[in-house]
């Protein structure tokens, strides 16, 4: 189908398929080669992270008490190595890799629902209510979001679902301040005029206008809060505050290995190389799809 | 200028009264009270302790109560070491903390700038191409990750530095930790500059002043440089903040006795009053630094001095 849109552009001849804004935007990013590259390492990732704990050549807490702390080999498979209790690393990272990309995607979930829903109404109420409402998101943003964070796990315990509703709950500011503008700028268009003189209500045309309309910035800015929800979860569990045993993830992960880091680098490197790789992956993919989605900055 | 700064003060007082209340009624809500792990106690005993530390009013007394005790600089004591005070806490690891977060600060912006600068002059050399792609690595590797590297390469197999602790701040002690603080700053900062260099080479004026003939030297430190400080003055903001959060890592990896590090072990002991304390001082500097930022802010540029 796209090759024959593609056939016709280069004769030069006008197409008359419709081409919707979602369409250009995917060709556009399908040509953009980091941001793509980064896509097929991070399927990786996510595909070897589902697979390894369950078919991975050692279970997760296996321990080998003839084999603590080796070296990466591959004898008895043990290619990223093992940890000073002799529990494989490869199968550790990509149990790790689950918890943090999970935890990456659901605190961005989280962070999305409320930021889109108060930057929507706090823009399409305006006024004095929309006012105040952001005046709140300019004094929250002064503290640095890890502190508050902090505060949150110290004060509700830190399981691993409060956690990530921590993260959630401190990580949309930002998130309300784009979807306010976006509103804003929406709200006097005449389409919109029309619906309200239709009679469509509030919540109708919240849903059905403004929400679909900033969604090009939201998937922006949410690709990039994975990576930053990423690594603020690493540092609660690099600092004892996040996941705790059974669980695992990167950050604590390369909390254990900075222990024993003299005596087997390894264990500091593969949780400390892959998270490095989904910062630079989500960054390049995030770049991506501000340049397929909005044309303008281009 | 001066409705301007007053404007900027109004907004930065509400603001602390907001961030004090919310840290105080989120550690109100915290489960558990401060003498539930004496177990066989008198009750008048415990009544009397209660009383002692206003335990029994209302929440809006006890929050006057502490809002009254913060403005004399009485933060309370701490729940965890009962002979000292928050404030004790926060006086002894002040020092330590401003030490490293300001030498920071300062290697990322003086190192960050003459990279961005450099590259910009040299817009599509290799020079350039390494010094971004050095940048874009230094803003990807979260600290956690540069600081054990670094304590590897150079404290373990090198033996060149100390791996940790302070020993009276002296310098061997303080160059791996600022150096694992400074990398983000000084990647962030260099890319920024870079950018805002990029932009302003191309514009009418700097044109102008290369077409009446003026000296390329002149040309950059005159025309090409000004406009940069102002995208990097609007960084200093979430910079200073970025700092802050580095160093609560970098004081737990390296062993420094700031107080980051307090921050954290109070939250691991439940330590609501110093937790609240260091949250309320971390929050009046960076208000205090953005107002900084902000004046300075209406300095460099005009317009922003009407709005």
């Amino acid at each position: 189908m796209s090759a024959v849109a593609n056939q016709t552009r280069k004769a030069g001849a006008a197409t008359f398929r419709k081409r919707s804004l979602w369409h250009d935007a995917r060709d556009r990013f399908m040509a953009n080669r980091a941001a793509m590259i980064s896509t097929g390492i991070m399927l990786t990732i996510v595909v070897l992270a589902i697979i390894v704990p369950i078919w991975g050549p050692h279970p997760l807490e296996e321990v080998y008490w003839d084999r603590m702390m080796i070296a990466p080999t591959l004898e008895n498979n043990h290619w990223f190595g093992t940890d000073v209790n002799g529990r494989d690393m490869f199968a550790r990272v990509f149990y790790g890799a689950r918890i943090s990309l999970t935890i990456g995607v659901l605190t961005t979930l989280v962070a999305m629902t409320i930021g889109v829903t108060y930057g929507a109404v706090a823009g399409y109420a305006g006024g004095r209510i929309g006012a105040v409402m952001m005046r709140f998101v300019d004094i929250v943003y002064a503290v640095p979001a890890l502190f508050l964070i902090i505060v949150l796990v110290s004060v509700f315990g830190n399981n691993f679902i409060l956690v990530f509703i921590s993260i959630g709950a401190v990580e949309w500011l930002t998130m309300a301040r784009i979807v306010r503008g976006q509103t804003l700028s929406i709200k006097e268009k005449d389409y919109l005029e029309a619906a309200r003189a239709l009679g469509l209500p509030a919540s109708a045309v919240l849903v059905r206008y403004i929400i679909p309309n900033v969604l090009g910035p939201v998937i922006v800015y949410a690709t990039l809060l994975i990576p930053i929800n990423i690594l603020v979860e690493s540092y609660l569990s690099f600092l004892g505050l996040g996941v705790q045993e059974p669980f695992t993830s990167w950050g604590r992960l390369i909390s254990q290995g900075a222990k024993e880091m003299e005596m087997a680098p390894w264990l500091l490197l593969a949780p400390a190389v892959f998270l490095t790789v989904t910062m630079f992956c989500f960054n390049f993919i995030g770049d991506g799809l501000r340049d397929a989605l909005d044309p303008k900055d281009r | 200028m001066p409705g301007y700064i007053i404007r900027r003060l109004f907004f930065a007082i509400p603001t602390m009264f907001v961030i004090i209340l919310l840290t105080f009624l989120l550690m109100h809500m915290a489960p558990g009270g401060p003498f539930d792990d004496l177990v066989d106690i008198d009750p008048e005993v415990l009544a009397n302790l209660r009383a002692a530390y206003n335990l029994d009013d209302t929440v809006w007394k006890q929050f006057l109560a502490y809002l009254g005790g913060l403005l004399q600089g009485d933060l309370g004591p701490s729940l965890v070491y009962r002979e000292q005070t928050v404030g004790h806490i926060i006086a002894v690891g002040l020092p330590v903390s401003v030490t490293i977060g300001l030498s920071a600060m300062t290697i990322g912006l003086s190192i960050g700038l003459v990279c961005g600068i450099v590259a910009a002059l040299k817009h599509n050399s290799v020079l350039d191409y390494t010094l971004m792609a050095a940048a874009m690595t230094g803003v990807a590797v979260p600290t956690f990750v540069t600081a054990p590297l670094l304590i590897l390469i150079f404290g373990l197999y090198l033996s060149w530095l100390p791996i940790s602790g302070w020993n009276g701040g002296q310098i061997q002690h303080l160059i791996l930790p600022v150096t694992a603080l400074a990398i983000p700053k000084i990647a962030a900062i260099a890319r920024i500059a870079r950018g805002a260099m990029l932009e302003s080479i191309n514009t009418d004026y700097v044109r102008t002043a290369r077409a009446k003939g003026l000296g390329e030297f002149k040309v950059i430190v005159h025309h090409v440089l000004r406009p940069v400080f102002i995208p990097i003055t609007s960084y200093l903001g979430p910079a200073i903040a970025g700092v802050m959060t580095g160093s609560v890592i970098i004081e737990k990896i390296f062993g420094l006795p700031g107080i980051g590090r307090a921050f954290v072990d109070a939250a691991l002991n439940r330590d609501y009053p110093v937790v609240m304390g260091i949250v309320i001082v971390y929050a009046a500097f960076i208000v205090l630094l953005n107002l900084i930022v902000d004046i300075l802010y209406g300095f460099l540029d005009p317009r922003i001095r009407q709005t």
